[in-house]
């Protein structure tokens, strides 16, 4: 077997963190991606942890990072409060630990995001034909990044969260009122978490009826579950599970019927631009967090256009 | 995307090309006229019909059909018959032998290691004739459809730039446990062959260390045939190999119902 | 000097579609198999054949039948072809194109999954079998990835043949040298098949890759095999014609057979005012029904831009030479304009012609599904070559087989578009299974090792001790130019006299020629080598298009525009003479078996 050496030592395009012959601004590329990763990573860390500001009292308006919402103070909780297992020594309550897990997984192990971070973080390669500041090398073939196998597991959650999400952006729409048409407020804990000091169970405490409004808010959060269906259902191993999977098309046993075949085709014109999906979503799932946290802060209005 | 070309007048550019072998050898400079719609291969030719007959290049077609003349221009990994010279930028162009093979001479790498790696993939195996797709003289029944994953993987013209861009050969040199994005799009190309019935999932998962993959793209970027192999082979090979052996949910599937060989 | 030596049982010279058939039944028989290349394996010129294959499968249209496509062959050849081979081709190509998909090939297919075939011009039904338009590359690289897998095959990349060794009658080896190396190598072999494709690098303007130097011929002639009709060298009529440096690169037939059509300046489709009698009754009346005919209405005739090769390239010619080109003297060939008929013309013709598209947005940074192509004739294909036996493909000098291009007589005065891949496969087949039959009953023959040494140092001289300093790529160019002018498209004795003259000339000046003494890879001194290839093809085409006086298929005389009797019943041989010098000889054309001679009156009705 002809197995070349290590001969290139004597080439001009050298080995060493950044080494290329390249002429193009090839770093504005993985400067970019890492930028947004990083921030996003960053503010939605942060923005889990707060426990607060996640809902806007008097709308449907609920941030995805805490949807679905099994324990919690806003009215989208399914049950009040916080959980008995929650332990002293751990952080303040915030529902969004409870389920960000699963989303957060699902963009650790997709395909795009693995090119996206091994690029621009790891810089494993940080750009093609550009030197590299490691040596050894395991890539996906042992642990940690073995376990990156996992990603349809993932995407079975993000499925349903896709639904869920649907159903918020839906109700955003829905504005809670009282038998007047004036806004329903009176709920018993504050955007903040805290008792509502103004809460009067002698009143109704469910909203008379809804009416149906648009708001740039409610807009942002009917976008969102979009973005991410177009995101999850792009996805590569939806694509393998659904039909790529098989060899043919033709039916009968081993393969795929034309339902398998309308399935991948489907799934594969979404997964063309995947990264495009994958990106803004991300933007926009941010974005909603940010408008949901500032109107229930009171520091912008929704923007309600009726 | 390229224009159309015009009737420019011709002017000079500087060339920077590798000259030299494995034990050394530097960047010599030559100067070449350039005419409308010419390409880097033209240059490198009437440098080596006026200045430097012994520059050694490899090239047959000279329209992007057969992969011999692969090269790193400006430091990218491209066929020279392919480069415009009006796709470059301004200034002078290098042009250098592919990195992740032993340079023979000048431009000329010896790529000797692919032909061996090619041979370790199961050739097409048929099914035998009265199955399905396979009529009883033999001749195949597959629909256009799928049979297009295949052809789509068959467009490859062994230039072999995805294997002199791909970081795990080029960088970490993983020659011996690694086949390379070429040979897993052929792998792909058969392994999703309606006909075929070869199983080569253990190979790629061991031998040919499909693992070692971070799907980082580079090999898709480089195709001059445009063939997109990170997302329509390696990915969906990883798939399959996801299910035979870390998806507890299929293993335990394949184990109930008995099928450890592959579908279809 | 070391020389390295290999023994195999068949020496192939050359690793195209043929070469690698022939090596494949070779090895196959069980015989040991040396498979020579220029380049790297995969990488040879069959990778540009486009269209498709020919083979009378009947899969589009059951009409078809073996008969059809001989007949087809014999009137597209104008009768001087081997009629045996052109039976055998007829009816054995169906069978070489299932066997290549049984190797993995994956061609393109009808609605009921069997292989889809595709009009091509001159064939009366839809029969190329095909894969979009890259159907040479298929053939390579399944035939490549079959022969990988078999132990009897050594493949020699980058190797070049510079001498044929015999003893006696008899080829009982090659002399050579790697390319990359520079390292001499010897093989000895019971039997040897040339496959080394054509001579285009003759000309200037070409379809050919470098390594179309002739060498095959050129071997073979130095052997003392014959040369057969080397007059008949196919100018394929759609060549790009713009930017410069892809002059010549081939645009193929099947943009005309998806219904492109070709238009002068004037966006006049000229091909409508000259049709040849013998073809009339076979060519559409109007435009709408060479549409219908594309599109695979049985009853309609194939537009005009389907006649044969020769006839379209020379209308090109003609309106190009009436100042009715396109600017940069081609014509324009337009395949957009069937968005007029065509729902969602843009996807439906990067479908169908994939590979032009990729080309014509690389290299000319034009897009054919809005703009017009220019095109003009380019040289393409070499009908003549070493006379060969049409059921063994041995040659005059015992144990020396031809097969594809290099092989001469399946074509006759002109080769249709589709047939010259058959022709690999079969022919490639049939030259594999006999030399290995020839070799089974021999033993190896008695090498001269003097003759070695002689090879050997007239290789190294053009480094070591050169007789002049000529640069090997001027002397190239200079006999490409004069090629090209003066024996083209439109030849004439005069010029051809001329012709002959220079040739003399660039002997001369290419014993003179030097290379900078480097052994490995050294593409000047190649050239050095190829040369004198070049200079012998050059010559015996040169010799028999003075010699037919007539116009016929690929040759077309301005002095002589008829076709005569007498040459049409007679072929060009060409053979080394015991002096050295070049001789031509006429030899008639073997008459045809009754049978078939009824086959193709029948099939003309």
């Amino acid at each position: 077997m002809n197995q070349p050496s290590a001969t290139t030592a004597t080439l001009p395009q050298g080995s060493g963190f950044g080494a290329t012959m390249r002429k193009d601004n090839w770093w504005i590329g993985p400067i970019g991606i890492a930028a947004l990763l990083l921030s996003f990573l960053i503010y939605s860390t942060w923005a889990a942890f707060q426990g607060a500001y996640y809902w806007v009292p008097g709308t449907n308006y609920l941030s995805p990072f805490y949807s679905p919402e099994i324990w919690g103070h806003s009215p989208h909780a399914f049950i009040l409060g916080q959980p008995g297992f929650w332990q002293s020594w751990m952080p303040p309550f915030s529902a969004a630990l409870l389920i960000l897990g699963l989303p957060a997984g699902f963009r650790l192990t997709c395909y795009y995001y693995r090119k996206a971070y091994y690029r621009s973080i790891w810089l494993d390669p940080v750009a093609c034909a550009v030197g590299e500041p490691r040596k050894s090398y395991w890539g996906e073939n042992a642990l940690p990044l073995i376990l990156w196998n996992v990603h349809r597991y993932f995407l079975y959650a993000a499925i349903v969260f896709v639904f869920l999400l649907g159903y918020d952006g839906i109700i955003a729409h829905m504005f809670p009122v009282n038998a007047d048409g004036t806004s329903f407020t009176n709920v018993q804990y504050l955007a903040t978490g805290a008792e509502n000091p103004a809460f009067d169970k002698t009143k109704p405490v469910e909203a008379h009826h809804h009416v149906f409004g648009m708001s740039l808010v409610s807009l942002v959060l009917i976008l969102n579950p979009l973005l991410l269906a177009g995101y999850t259902f792009g996805c590569h191993s939806l694509r393998h599970i659904v039909g790529g999977r098989k060899d043919c098309f033709a039916g009968g046993s081993g393969c795929g019927t034309d339902l398998h075949f309308k399935a991948w085709s489907f799934v594969s014109f979404l997964n063309r631009n995947h990264a495009t999906w994958a990106m803004l979503s991300l933007v926009v799932v941010g974005l909603a967090d940010v408008l949901v946290r500032l109107v229930a802060m009171g520091k912008i209005s929704d923007f309600r256009f009726f | 995307m390229s224009t159309a070309v015009g009737d420019a007048a011709p002017h000079q550019r500087t060339f920077k090309v590798w000259r030299g072998d494995k034990t050394g050898g530097k960047m010599v400079d030559y100067t070449a006229e350039i005419t409308p719609g010419m390409v880097v291969l033209d240059a490198i030719h009437q440098i080596q019909a006026t200045q430097a007959s012994d520059l050694a290049c490899r090239w047959n077609c000279k329209a992007g059909k057969c992969g011999s003349c692969s090269a790193e221009i400006n430091g990218k990994p491209r066929l020279m018959c392919l480069t415009r010279m009006e796709a470059l930028p301004e200034g002078d162009v290098t042009v250098q032998p592919m990195k992740a093979f032993p340079n023979i001479r000048d431009l000329v790498t010896d790529v000797s290691w692919n032909y061996t790696v090619n041979k370790k993939i199961t050739k097409f195996t048929p099914a035998n004739p009265g199955t399905r797709f396979v009529a009883e003289d033999g001749t195949f029944r597959m629909q256009q459809r799928d049979v297009e994953r295949t052809q789509e993987m068959r467009k490859c013209i062994e230039c072999f730039l995805c294997q002199d861009t791909c970081h795990v050969i080029r960088d970490h040199e993983k020659h011996e446990v690694f086949s390379g994005p070429r040979f897993f799009a052929r792998a792909a190309s058969l392994e999703m062959h309606p006909v075929d019935v070869a199983d080569r999932e253990p190979f790629l998962k061991n031998e040919g260390g499909i693992g070692f993959c971070n799907i980082t793209k580079c090999c898709t970027e480089v195709c001059p045939e445009h063939i997109t192999i990170t997302d329509n082979a390696i990915i969906p090979l990883k798939e399959r190999i996801a299910d035979r052996y870390y998806d507890p949910v299929t293993m335990l599937w394949r184990w109930v119902t008995g099928a450890d060989k592959k579908d279809g | 000097m070391e020389i390295q030596t290999f023994e195999h049982d068949v020496l192939v010279i050359g690793a195209g579609g043929a070469g690698m058939r022939a090596a494949i039944e070779a090895a196959d028989a069980g015989c040991s198999v040396g498979l020579v290349c220029k380049s790297l394996l995969g990488k040879a010129h069959t990778v540009m054949a486009e269209g498709g294959i020919a083979a009378s499968l009947g899969n589009v249209d059951d009409r078809d039948g073996w008969k059809v496509h001989f007949a087809d062959t014999m009137r597209g050849g104008q009768y001087v072809n081997n009629w045996r081979m052109a039976e055998l081709h007829a009816k054995e190509a169906p069978t070489r194109v299932r066997e290549l998909e049984q190797w993995g090939a994956v061609f393109d297919r009808t609605k009921d999954g069997k292989i889809l075939q595709r009009n091509f011009g001159g064939h009366r039904y839809p029969r190329l079998a095909h894969v979009g338009d890259r159907t040479g590359l298929e053939i390579i690289r399944t035939l490549q990835d079959h022969s990988v897998h078999k132990s009897q095959i050594a493949v020699y990349m980058e190797c070049c043949i510079t001498k044929l060794i015999k003893d006696g009658e008899r080829v009982v080896g090659a002399f050579g040298y790697y390319r990359e190396k520079g390292r001499f190598v010897l093989f000895k072999a019971k039997s040897v098949i040339i496959a080394t494709g054509g001579l285009g690098r003759a000309f200037e303007v070409t379809s050919n890759s470098w390594e179309y130097t002739g060498d095959g011929y050129s071997l073979a002639y130095n052997a003392g095999a014959e040369l057969l009709d080397m007059e008949f060298i196919q100018f394929h009529p759609t060549g790009m014609v713009w930017p410069p440096s892809v002059r010549g690169i081939l645009v193929t037939e099947g943009v005309r057979g998806e219904g492109g059509v070709l238009r002068n300046k004037d966006g006049k489709r000229f091909m409508f005012d000259d049709i040849p009698e013998n073809y009339r009754n076979q060519t559409a009346k109007d435009p709408e029904e060479g549409w219908r005919y594309t599109q695979g209405d049985k009853t309609a005739m194939r537009p005009p831009e389907l006649l044969t090769r020769d006839h379209v390239a020379r209308c090109i010619n003609r309106e190009v030479k009436a100042g009715r080109g396109s600017p940069h003297g081609g014509v324009f060939l337009d395949i957009a304009w069937i968005k007029e008929r065509v729902p969602n013309a843009r996807e439906h013709i990067k479908k169908k012609l994939p590979s032009m598209y990729h080309q014509f947005m690389e290299l000319g940074g034009l897009d054919i599904t809005t703009t017009a192509m220019e095109v003009g004739p380019t040289t393409h294909y070499t009908m003549g070559g070493v006379r060969v036996d049409g059921d063994t493909q041995m040659s005059c000098v015992p144990g020396l087989f031809a097969a594809g291009e290099a092989g001469a007589g399946l074509h006759g005065a002109n080769r249709l578009g589709g047939n010259s891949l058959s022709d690999l496969l079969v022919f490639g087949k049939r030259a594999g299974e006999h030399a290995a039959k020839y070799a089974k009953e021999q033993k190896h023959g008695w090498i001269d090792e003097a003759e070695v040494k002689a090879s050997m140092e007239w290789a190294l001289h053009f480094m070591d001790a050169p007789k002049g300093d000529e640069n090997p790529y001027k002397v190239q160019q200079d006999l490409q130019k004069m090629m090209q002018a003066q024996v083209g498209i439109v030849r004439k004795e005069d010029e051809m006299r001329t012709a002959l003259e220079e040739i003399t000339k660039l002997k001369a000046r290419a014993v003179a020629v030097q290379a900078p003494a480097n052994r490995e890879y050294n593409p000047g001194w190649h050239t050095c080598m190829d040369l004198s290839n070049l200079l012998i093809v050059s010559e015996a085409l040169t010799k028999c298009a003075i010699e037919r006086k007539e116009s016929r298929g690929a040759q077309f005389r301005e002095d002589y525009q008829e076709k005569s009797k007498e040459f049409g019943n007679c072929n060009m041989i060409i053979k080394k003479g015991i002096d050295g010098q070049m001789q031509l000889r006429r030899e008639p054309v073997t008459p045809l078996t009754d049978e078939l001679k009824a086959i193709i009156d029948e099939q003309a009705k």
